[in-house]
């Protein structure tokens, strides 16, 4: 299989991620959506790493995965914190700053 | 003659894949269809936990496609960190802040589905006609550290051209974890309530028995079934506010039911209805008072 059609398939999952994020309301599951795009680039990745042989590519997308477990961490700890104060996961009601 | 080089033209170099190419088109394809439908679900499904099973099934597809792709290592790295640890993790704070928390019906933007979806689908495009014009040639062949060395070349490159990246990342999970710890921890703004408080509070607030147990009835007997108080009505008080939200999403009506049950039950006590059970019944008290 050519590695064009993993970066087609990456493509394609990385737009659905991002039309989940811009659609979405509940914050959990726009994180999900967030992890979904960094799988794609992942698979982006991997597949270059192929299409050149060499392993730098693995290498990125190893960092990837690093950095996207400590943003989750993170990331639902703020959640907590905001669920916490407003009772509520919905990014439409976080909106004191808007007024 | 450093290590980082000979590695790339050891994976540059001849080698063997297992994966015959039969084989690999119709398991990208499987794949493939089965990862951008699960995508596609997992934004359109309205509960948070269905979403998070959505990605599981795209996440496990990813890691089939890294082994297809000769990346063991990140294969089993993706389903130990991402789908054991990171959507566990997903799971975990879903329970904790409300699995009936779903999307609210009230869009506060005008035609946000189509702009989001119309903005979406250009950028595919945009981005497939681009790489469609990219000259990609089919991959070299699968060298060795595309297979049983791919740890080990993975291990050398780490430590020697990316050490430093390396380093930092030690520094961003440990900034991570601390961060997380201060984010989550909550100050005590009252005091520790004891068992003595805890008591004043019940008696004064007028309730000293604990809430009413679900209901029994000749029919039913479930969570979401109003419990029945000793003067014959019925309480909602027995019953958890996630049942009743269940019950309205499932459509289910446990006033009805009630109502049917106590009517069956009114029946039988008149003796209209299971009479030749009833006197078989009297029969075996009778018998039982001749002993």
């Amino acid at each position: 299989m050519s590695p064009a059609s993993y970066i087609f398939l990456s493509v394609v999952l990385f737009s659905i991620g991002g039309i989940g994020v811009l659609v979405r309301r509940n914050a959990i599951v726009i994180f999900m959506c967030i992890e979904l795009m960094l799988n794609a680039c992942n698979l982006a990745f991997v597949a270059f790493a192929r299409m050149h042989g060499n392993l730098d590519g693995q290498v990125v997308a190893f960092f990837v995965m690093v950095v996207a477990a400590a943003e989750v961490v993170v990331g639902l700890a703020i959640l907590m914190a905001i669920y916490r104060a407003r009772k509520s996961a919905s990014v439409d009601d976080a909106n004191l700053l808007k007024y | 003659m450093n290590t980082a080089s000979l590695i790339h033209s050891l994976a540059a170099g001849g080698g063997g894949t297992n994966l015959d190419s039969d084989y690999s088109v119709s398991l990208f394809w499987i794949l493939a269809v089965l990862a951008v439908g699960a995508a596609a679900a997992m934004v359109l499904v309205r509960q948070a936990v269905h979403c998070a099973l959505m990605l599981a099934v795209v996440m496990l597809c990813l890691a089939a496609m890294y082994a297809m792709n000769g990346a063991p290592f990140l294969a089993f790295v993706q389903i130990i960190v991402y789908t054991g640890a990171v959507l566990m993790l997903f799971l975990f704070v879903m329970m904790m802040i409300g699995v009936s928390s779903v999307d609210s019906l009230v869009s506060t933007l005008r035609g946000q589905w189509f702009w989001a979806v119309l903005g979406g689908t250009a950028f595919a495009v945009l981005m497939i006609v681009g790489i469609g014009h990219a000259a990609i040639g089919s991959a070299p062949k699968a060298s060795a550290s595309f297979g049983n060395d791919n740890l080990t070349g993975l291990a050398k490159l780490i430590f020697t051209t990316y050490v430093f990246p390396f380093e930092a990342t030690s520094a961003l999970l440990i900034t991570a974890a601390l961060g997380a710890m201060v984010l989550a921890h909550r100050e005590r703004t009252s005091p520790k309530l004891t068992q003595r408080d805890i008591s004043r509070r019940r008696v004064a607030s007028g309730q000293v028995m604990p809430e009413p147990p679900p209901g029994v009835y000749a029919l039913h007997d479930a969570v979401d079934m109003p419990a029945r108080l000793p003067d014959g009505t019925t309480t909602e008080r027995s019953v958890s506010k996630a049942v009743v939200q269940r019950d309205l999403e499932l459509g289910r009506e446990p006033e009805k039911t009630v109502a049917a049950d106590l009517e069956a039950e009114a029946k039988i006590e008149a003796g209209t209805e299971f009479a030749a059970e009833r006197e078989i019944e009297a029969g075996a008290v009778g018998t039982g008072d001749d002993k």
